[in-house]
């Protein structure tokens, strides 16, 4: 079935799911946490967005936006600084009786005079948390065929009771449509996992966010998909393509390693798909003599003269004489000094660790160091 | 709208760059790719920026498909401006007839037009085929406190090169007295290079002249320069020190390239305060595999490298498989070297594509003959067959 994706509206939500990342999110959204490289968690909904063929989209946002808003800029970056649609950041509306949302319905009642002044037919919802390379087309798709209320991108697999305790679960009948709904429960095994993508027609969103709010319900999960799932036709889609989906540090620092994988990599970074981020022109990565790399993700920028394995360095990272750097993330603009070793860590941005530091840790619980720290 | 501006620079970047060879077959020297992330002309129009110039004519002429494709609207060097900007400048038609470029002075002469619609007190002069990071604020400085009516930069070179270039000659207060194309005993060791300021009342005025003379080259060097010596205008060489070199070669592109990874060069890509800007080509991180070496190079993004890479330049998009190796070579964007081919001292064009086992160029030291080695080109967008050869100082077109 072919669909026309102009007639879609994008709607990513850059703060949901702050709280998972503990210190990486203390001071920005969870859309502007860096990953990957080069890239902020933004740049896979929006990429995805434009891929798909989505040229009017907008970023709902609550709170710490600033590095957001650095980052989005024109956004132009994305091809979206267009004079029909683009991008539109939405901040929290300050009215006289209103305060910050405190759920997904109330933050789209917050968008509304935008999404109203919008023609689209259709609304592509998306949080940030989950980093992929996906295509809307066939999903649109389905949801047309399937004449659903909402169709929910799922991903049905085994998952541990920490990877469940922070997400929705969505069992389905036979059909694939949604039956019951389980939000942030404590169980563990084979479920089908909410992936934080809703599709929906423009009139159903709009109608939901006023009678919702109408009734004083704030929670998109709980309100609608959970209390409403009998009345509504909620329809999953079960996608099938490499994600990974981040809730804790422990698994932000797994799906960044995910990376170094080959396999991996080649299905987020597909030639025609591109993900886009914001230019920095920097110069070309430099390898000095007597450096090793191996088994790295390292971007433009980055100057290094000591050894390198398994890990992913950002732009600008420099790394000194006789530095071990094994297994760390080591966000833009680190210094690592002569001599230093370094496994298992996190830096954040501008991070500098003086020479002849020795910071070890666990797969486990990789050490984080926190946005312009000296050690 | 057009606000006045103090200062425009004209870029000439029509040069055909044949001694490139098989790199420039369909692409105009200043695109051809340099410094791994770069293309040539990316040095002038950041220099331009970051001198505080946004108005910059640029003069295509030869294969200018992927030169004006890479300016675009000059947004990658802030140069997409309401007053001012980048412009692709072509040869045009009008209603006397229409002529190519004939020189680089004539150039400059048909657009005359788009100079006085900003209505400068000077103009600069640029060439499209050197590397060099070079504030043209301070040699603007200079020519107003010289009150010239032309400021040529020079370098000053070893004595044994000097017969390599135009050499100016001066006296204690930086006027240029004499000059000399390509002396066999020169005089002075002040080299042009190819970058100059004009008052452009004055200027103006000479090339309306020389396009008079049927007889002319229309040239700087050969023309206007004289022209203005003859006719008693003040002409004073510029000082420049810094790290400047001219690509309009096989083996200067090669060297210059070098140039980038050798610590006792003075040219620093990772100043923050004057960047070289370029057009982003949207790629991942570089991802360096299990048994990947990489030693004293420079790589950028969307690289795979599995082989071993040293003193090497490696462009974005490129494929370095297992056991591969590259040494002492230039592979331009999008170039593939396939599991066991060996690189040494080569240029790999653009997208084009080395199969297993080949072997292209070699090391110096394993050549007898010194006239038998240089450099090996493989141009843009071929194929060497797998355990192919191409011999040092050979320049491949076509696959083999």
């Amino acid at each position: 079935m072919d669909v026309n994706m102009g007639n879609v509206l994008g709607l990513v939500f850059a703060n949901m799911h702050d709280t998972t990342l503990g210190d990486i999110t203390k001071n920005r959204t969870m859309g502007s946490v860096l990953f990957g490289g080069r890239y902020r968690l933004i740049d896979f909904p929006l990429s995805n967005m434009v891929n798909s063929g989505i040229s009017e989209i907008g970023v709902i946002t609550k709170s710490n936006y600033q590095s957001l808003l650095d980052h989005l800029g024109s956004a132009r970056e994305w091809d979206l600084a267009r004079k029909k649609g683009g991008l539109y950041i939405l901040p929290p509306f300050g009215s006289v009786e209103s305060t910050l949302y405190r759920g997904r319905i109330e933050a789209l009642y917050g968008a509304m005079s935008f999404i109203k002044c919008s023609r689209a037919k259709y609304v592509i919802l998306s949080d940030c948390d989950v980093v992929t390379n996906i295509d809307y087309k066939p999903i649109l798709a389905q949801h047309i065929e399937s004449g659903a209320d909402i169709t929910a991108v799922v991903h049905t697999g085994v998952y541990t009771s920490d990877e469940i305790k922070t997400s929705t679960v969505l069992n389905t009948d036979e059909s694939g449509r949604v039956s019951s709904v389980l939000i942030t429960p404590e169980i563990s095994g084979t479920c089908t996992l909410s992936l934080n993508m809703f599709v929906m027609s423009m009139e159903f969103l709009t109608e939901t966010i006023k009678d919702s709010m109408a009734r004083g319900l704030v929670s998109f999960e709980r309100n609608i998909l959970q209390d409403r799932c009998r009345d509504l036709k909620i329809m999953t889609y079960e996608y099938e393509n490499y994600f990974s989906k981040l809730n804790s540090v422990s698994s932000y620092f797994a799906a960044n390693m995910k990376l170094l994988d080959p396999e991996n990599s080649q299905k987020l970074f597909v030639a025609k798909r591109s993900i886009y981020t914001k230019v920095s022109d920097n110069a070309p990565a430099k390898y000095d003599l007597d450096c090793t790399v191996k088994n790295s993700l390292i971007a433009d920028g980055c100057i290094i003269e000591g050894e390198v394995e398994n890990s992913v360095l950002f732009r600008g990272v420099k790394v000194g004489k006789g530095t071990k750097v094994k297994n760390c993330i080591l966000m833009q603009d680190t210094v690592v000094g002569d001599n230093a070793e370094l496994n298992y860590l996190i830096t954040d941005k501008n991070v500098h660790i003086s020479a002849n530091h020795i910071l070890t840790s666990s797969p486990e619980y990789p050490m984080y160091v926190g946005k312009g720290a000296s050690v | 709208m057009f606000n006045k501006k103090e200062c425009v620079a004209m870029l000439l970047a029509g040069g055909q760059g044949s001694r490139l060879y098989a790199l420039t077959q369909k692409v105009a020297k200043p695109a051809v790719p340099f410094g791994a992330k770069y293309r040539i002309i990316d040095f002038p129009l950041s220099n331009c920026i970051n001198s505080g110039i946004d108005t910059v004519g640029v003069l295509t002429q030869y294969q200018p498909l992927v030169l004006n494709e890479y300016i675009g609207n000059g947004q990658p060097w802030d140069l997409d401006r309401i007053h001012g900007g980048v412009y692709v400048l072509p040869p045009y038609q009008t209603a006397s007839g229409a002529d190519w470029y004939s020189g680089t002075a004539n150039a400059i002469y048909q657009n005359i037009s788009f100079i006085d619609r900003y209505d400068p007190e000077y103009v600069v002069v640029l060439s499209g085929d050197h590397i060099y990071k070079m504030d043209y604020n301070k040699m603007l400085d200079f020519h107003k406190a010289k009150e010239a009516a032309a400021t040529i930069a020079v370098l000053d070179v070893p004595k044994e090169e000097a017969s390599r270039f135009g050499i100016m000659i001066t006296d204690d207060q930086d006027n240029i007295i004499d000059f000399e194309e390509k002396p066999k005993n020169p005089r002075s060791t002040l080299a042009s290079m190819g970058i100059y300021i004009f008052t452009w009342k004055k200027l103006r005025a000479y090339l309306i002249a020389n396009e008079e003379d049927k007889e002319a080259s229309k040239d700087f060097g050969k023309n206007i320069i004289p022209d203005m010596r003859e006719a008693g205008e003040k002409l004073v060489a510029y000082r420049f020190d810094g790290y400047w070199k001219d690509v309009g070669t096989i083996d200067s592109l090669w060297e210059a390239n070098m140039d980038l990874i050798n610590p006792n060069i003075p040219i620093d890509l990772y100043d923050p305060s004057w960047k070289i800007y370029s057009r982003n080509p949207v790629l991942p991180p570089q991802s360096i595999g299990p048994n990947a070496q990489i030693q004293n190079s420079m790589v950028t993004e969307g690289c795979v490298i599995n082989g071993s890479v040293e003193f090497s330049m490696i462009s974005d998009g490129v494929i370095v498989e297992e056991g591969a190796e590259i040494y002492d070579s230039i592979l331009m964007p999008g170039a593939v070297i396939r599991k066991g081919a060996k690189v040494e001292y080569a240029i790999v064009g653009e997208n084009t594509e080395i199969g297993e086992n080949a072997q292209i160029g070699a090391r110096p030291e394993t050549i007898d003959d010194k006239d038998q080695w240089g450099v090996a080109v493989v141009g843009n967008n071929i194929s060497v067959s797998a355990n192919g050869v191409v011999a040092p100082k050979a320049i491949i077109y076509e696959n083999i």
